[in-house]
């Protein structure tokens, strides 16, 4: 995945605040996944037309965190997801 | 790191469900040899009204239920599907339609989207009509499958492939696959044939050989890693041919819960198969109060009711004891080893059994569905 590349959540997968165990989660086809809240951090901030690099900015000046520390866990995060077909990248 | 003490993780704690299964109806147009629905089948009359289905629906939400599994038989023959699938959007809970196709339209599939149907899980008796028709029982089904199929991923609604594998289909897994990324199906579910209710009738037709379970398993995983972020697939193996049982249910009332047509709630698709389990009705107590409280769920949760081996195995937290409804068809006692794992004093029994069924070649005894 590179930063120019937008990441989007495919149909049939969308977040969600769980109000009765207290966390967000990710539904997808036959799955829910718990998100920590860096997941849904990430989650929140890929909306579809946001690329990569617009994410990791977003994340860096929201969380006020170095910005090249944090792209791993973003890339691995997001990637895990394609790879459960749970998210395309275009 | 030490080890923990086995009393020290015997405390399995549970939370609300995960999942919920409606069984919104016993009829279905199909009359499949290995129909997992009750031997004795509800009639239409006695099914949950709208009203009262919608109602279960908010109590599932409330309870914490996120993923609501539209089932049956088959769900489309009930016609006030789509007020069920708003149901679901109104409460907030994931929507899964598991379908043979037979009752579906482009018109329907559009409108059970535009209520807010979230995912198509599609079944498949065969990779072609000759064979699909023939399990399926229904002459031309596979091809409404494949429209219902072309709608589905056109709709741009995930499509998930489920199909049921056995003696006579499972060596054309290959094509299934194929089939399933040609149709853009994201999901494949390949589950083994679970001998229970009419299937234990056709096991002689249906059991795959061991030869056959490990040449599956095989084709899975390479599959797995070639179509890697293509297709997911999801296996359930044989496990007549397996020497450690599966983790059934992820464990006794402990993620997800059934809702059969006129109401009882049961832990699994099967537990009516245990005679002495009493299960509740949605129409006479509350769900929650079902999950947290009734005997039914709280017979096998957790570890304490585990008889040895099992109690001090080592892997119990990992398969939770296996399959209670397999222990009671096979051992005739539900709280017995699940006669699958090599440490049940049953298990050399079960394999023989399982070896000789699968060099039988059994007529197929179809589920001709009465009118319900």
């Amino acid at each position: 995945m590179i930063e120019a590349e937008c990441p989007r959540l495919l149909s049939g997968c969308r977040t969600k605040y769980d109000s009765v165990r207290g966390n967000w989660v990710l539904l997808a086809p036959e799955r829910a996944i718990k998100l920590d809240e860096i997941g849904a951090a990430i989650l929140a901030e890929t909306d579809g037309e946001r690329s990569l690099g617009g994410i990791l900015d977003a994340l860096a000046a929201k969380y006020n965190a170095p910005r090249e520390q944090i792209a791993g866990d973003v890339v691995k995060f997001l990637t895990s997801l394609r790879d459960r077909r749970m998210l395309e990248v275009t | 790191m030490d080890a923990p003490a086995p009393e020290t993780v015997a405390e399995l704690t549970y939370g609300p469900p995960i999942a919920m299964l409606a069984e919104l109806t016993h009829r279905c147009p199909l009359s499949c040899p290995y129909c997992s629905n009750p031997l004795e089948l509800t009639k239409r009359d006695g099914e949950l009204d709208t009203e009262t289905w919608v109602d279960v629906f908010r109590q599932a939400a409330e309870l914490g239920v996120l993923q609501m599994h539209l089932s049956g038989g088959e769900p489309a023959s009930r016609r006030d599907l789509e007020d069920l699938v708003s149901a679901c959007r109104e409460h907030d809970l994931y929507s899964n339609l598991i379908t043979s196709g037979i009752g579906l339209t482009e018109k329907r599939l559009t409108g059970l989207k535009e209520r807010g149907l979230d995912h198509v899980q599609l079944s498949l008796q065969g990779v072609d009509a000759e064979m699909a028709d023939l399990i399926g029982g229904y002459k031309g089904g596979y091809s409404r499958k494949m429209d219902v199929a072309g709608w589905t991923t056109a709709l741009d609604l995930p499509l998930t492939l489920n199909a049921v594998v056995h003696e006579k289909n499972i060596d054309r897994l290959p094509e299934m696959i194929d089939l399933a990324v040609t149709m853009g199906a994201r999901r494949l579910e390949v589950a083994t044939v679970q001998f229970h209710g009419w299937a234990d009738r056709n096991r002689a037709a249906l059991m795959p050989t061991r030869e056959q379970a490990k040449l599956c398993g095989q084709r899975v995983a390479e599959a797995r890693e070639q179509l890697k972020g293509v297709l997911v697939i999801d296996y359930v193996p044989a496990d007549h041919h397996a020497d450690y049982p599966k983790p059934c249910m992820g464990g006794w009332g402990s993620t997800g819960l059934n809702v059969v047509p006129d109401g009882r709630v049961m832990p699994c698709h099967a537990a009516h198969t245990i005679p002495h389990l009493v299960f509740e009705n949605v129409k006479e107590s509350p769900l929650a109060d079902i999950w947290w409280n009734s005997s039914a769920f709280n017979a096998y949760r957790g570890f304490d009711w585990m008889p040895e081996p099992c109690r001090s195995c080592d892997r119990k937290a990992r398969d939770f004891g296996g399959c209670r409804c397999q222990a009671m068809a096979v051992a005739g006692d539900a709280a017995a080893t699940d006669p699958v794992c090599i440490k049940s004093p049953l298990h050399a029994q079960l394999q023989e059994m399982a070896q000789a069924d699968a060099e039988g070649d059994g007529e197929l005894t179809y589920r001709v569905m009465p009118k319900l």
